[in-house]
């Protein structure tokens, strides 16, 4: 409680939107709750990228000692024309999207099945949300080993082939993972959103005899979605970093079949030693990532219409 | 208008469709409960002998470590995060400060930027600063992976006190101290805790910094499992019985507050 009280002493609450009338304040008081979690957050999150940023103008090689010197742009000029490193990104595009499209798709029908009152409804949304609740890390060597294994694995009974899933199929293998891991989540949100639904304009639409599918899409997927973009958002952001389920089953491979962006960094970084060159690749992500994130927060802002904010 | 009977086939089939969903879970569950030669047979063996042994097994691996790790960065770093998440969330909800948008811009863009453009350096800190295989590197950076996501949420939370009550109780003259225990702690109090869940079981289930910064003295459960993976699915059964009980106490904690954490999620978007 003394950091909720600590603040306040310094700061009698003003209206949500009460025209700023600051009195005694000085800003820098009404900002002081802020300011130790931004504080926080830039050392912790920002020093951190500018140092890499710094690295990736050098060669440095750790395993090489005193190596490390100025080079300019040569680590981008080196990644640009790494074939892995393009594939790797390619793989990472693929890994998201067809994560989250699945994810969203299986989310969405399970939470349909879910939204409607039956015999241990509470027991089967306990089930379905517990693959949310495990050990990710779990998850990838559970679906490696019982799931995928050519012998014993599961698969291999129901289908009966012998099927080495892992080394034929290695990102179809690990994005089956992946979305198994995620549709819970999406399936919690959607279900969240479908119970928040007015129920007086779904009475009014089936009194008007509108059908269950024309009421699905004219007035339930409207409605859903700010939840759909946010399960999106929230969705690409983790898998996008994806790595537990590469590292664990496919380690890449074979070759560079399955690798992505942060498991190709990891790997450059911390088996190859070659801090620039992994540096670089990480401006790079970022990069990118800035890019896309343009757009997504922009849609996040416009979800949630963003209030309060003294302009 | 299908009547009782498809309202019938359609929870049949529900309850189908969730225990097929969730069987690669359910068989691992079964797994940990079998001898090593029961685990991996062709075909899979849906009866034998239960046994406790691969349990016993885990434990002689030395995996208490691991678990206290784990119990310690979680709840660390979670309180450091409603410490430092709740009065930044006030101040961007109830007493809104200049640039409130911007700053909440700025701390989702965090959440963006990819971790892995930040472990190299991480490394080198935590090597240079004696923190590399060091609780308080993870409890650092965990704390600072969910604020982002918490300050979020919380503010979501904030913003649903009644103006009024806060206007009615300070012409009552109470002051802050007074309005907030009274008032405001009151009604966020669910959704400070759906936020505490969520940074729960992120901390509890986070990989990558464990890996990389992390080992024997420091490492977290999920470093443990990664141990497995050297001996190529020798030990299905220990390590199912591994993975069962790594992934335990955040299973508890999230099937016991699924409501929270429905809440959660949707960083208070539902009503």
């Amino acid at each position: 409680m003394s950091t909720i009280s600590a603040p306040a002493r310094t700061e009698p609450a003003h209206a949500k939107k009460a025209p700023p009338k600051r009195g005694t304040d000085t800003p820098f008081k009404r900002r002081l709750p802020l300011l130790p979690a931004l504080l926080f957050v830039v050392a912790v999150t920002q020093l951190p990228f500018v140092l890499t940023v710094f690295y990736s103008f050098q060669s440095w090689n750790l395993v090489r000692p005193g190596s490390r010197h100025f080079v300019g742009l040569q680590n981008y000029i080196d990644v640009f024309a790494d074939s892995t490193f393009l594939g790797a990104l390619l793989n990472t595009v693929v890994l998201t999207v067809v994560c989250v499209f699945f994810s969203l798709l299986l989310g969405l029908g399970l939470a349909i099945l879910l939204d409607r009152k039956f015999l241990g409804r509470g027991v089967v949304r306990t089930l379905l949300i517990t693959p949310f609740l495990i050990l990710p890390a779990a998850g990838a060597l559970l679906w490696k080993t019982t799931m995928f294994d050519p012998t014993y694995g599961l698969l291999h009974f129901v289908f009966g082939t012998d099927v080495d899933w892992l080394s034929e199929f290695p990102l179809a293998a690990v994005i089956a993972q992946v979305v198994w891991q995620w549709t819970p989540f999406m399936m919690l949100l959607i279900l969240a959103g479908l119970q928040s639904q007015p129920k007086d304009v779904l009475e009014a639409a089936s009194v008007d005899g509108a059908g269950r599918w024309r009421t699905f899409t004219a007035i339930t997927l409207p409605h859903l979605s700010r939840f759909l973009q946010l399960a999106t958002l929230l969705g690409a952001i983790y898998i996008v970093n994806s790595f537990d389920a590469i590292f664990l089953m496919t380690q890449g491979g074979p070759g560079t079949a399955s690798t992505n962006l942060p498991f190709y960094i990891y790997q450059r970084a911390f088996q190859g030693f070659d801090i620039g060159q992994s540096s670089a690749m990480g401006v790079i992500v970022v990069i990118l990532t800035m890019i896309v994130a343009t757009f997504a927060l922009r849609l996040m802002f416009r979800t949630f219409s963003v209030q309060g904010g003294a302009k | 208008m299908k009547g009782r009977f498809g309202a019938g086939a359609l929870t049949v089939a529900t309850w189908v469709i969730a225990i097929l969903f969730v069987f690669p879970l359910l068989w691992m569950i079964l797994t940990a409960f079998k001898q090593e030669a029961d685990a991996y047979t062709d075909p899979p063996r849906l009866f034998f002998t239960p046994t406790l042994d691969q349990f016993a097994g885990v434990l002689e691996r030395g995996f208490l470590p691991y678990l206290s790790n784990s119990a310690f960065v979680t709840v660390v770093s979670t309180i450091f995060v409603l410490l430092l998440g709740i009065p930044a969330a006030y101040a961007l909800s109830l007493a809104p400060v200049k640039g409130t948008s911007n700053a909440l811009g700025f701390f989702l863009s965090t959440k963006m930027l990819p971790i892995v453009a930040a472990i190299i350096p991480l490394y080198v800190i935590s090597q240079n600063t004696q923190l590399l295989d060091n609780v308080w590197a993870l409890i650092i950076l965990y704390t600072s992976m969910n604020l982002p996501l918490a300050i979020w949420m919380m503010r979501s939370f904030f913003l649903e006190v009644p103006h009024e009550m806060i206007e009615a109780g300070r012409i009552d003259g109470a002051t802050l101290p007074v309005l907030l225990r009274k008032i405001i702690m009151p009604v966020v109090a669910p959704g400070v805790a759906a936020t505490a869940l969520i940074c729960v079981i992120f901390s509890w289930t986070e990989f990558f910094y464990s890996v990389n910064l992390t080992a024997a003295r420091a490492g977290t459960v999920p470093v443990f499992l990664v141990g497995f993976i050297t001996s190529e699915g020798l030990y299905w059964a220990q390590l199912s019985a591994a993975a069962l009980l790594a992934s335990l106490p955040v299973m508890i904690v999230g099937w016991i507050a699924q409501n929270h954490l429905v809440r959660g999620l949707s960083m208070g978007a539902v009503k």
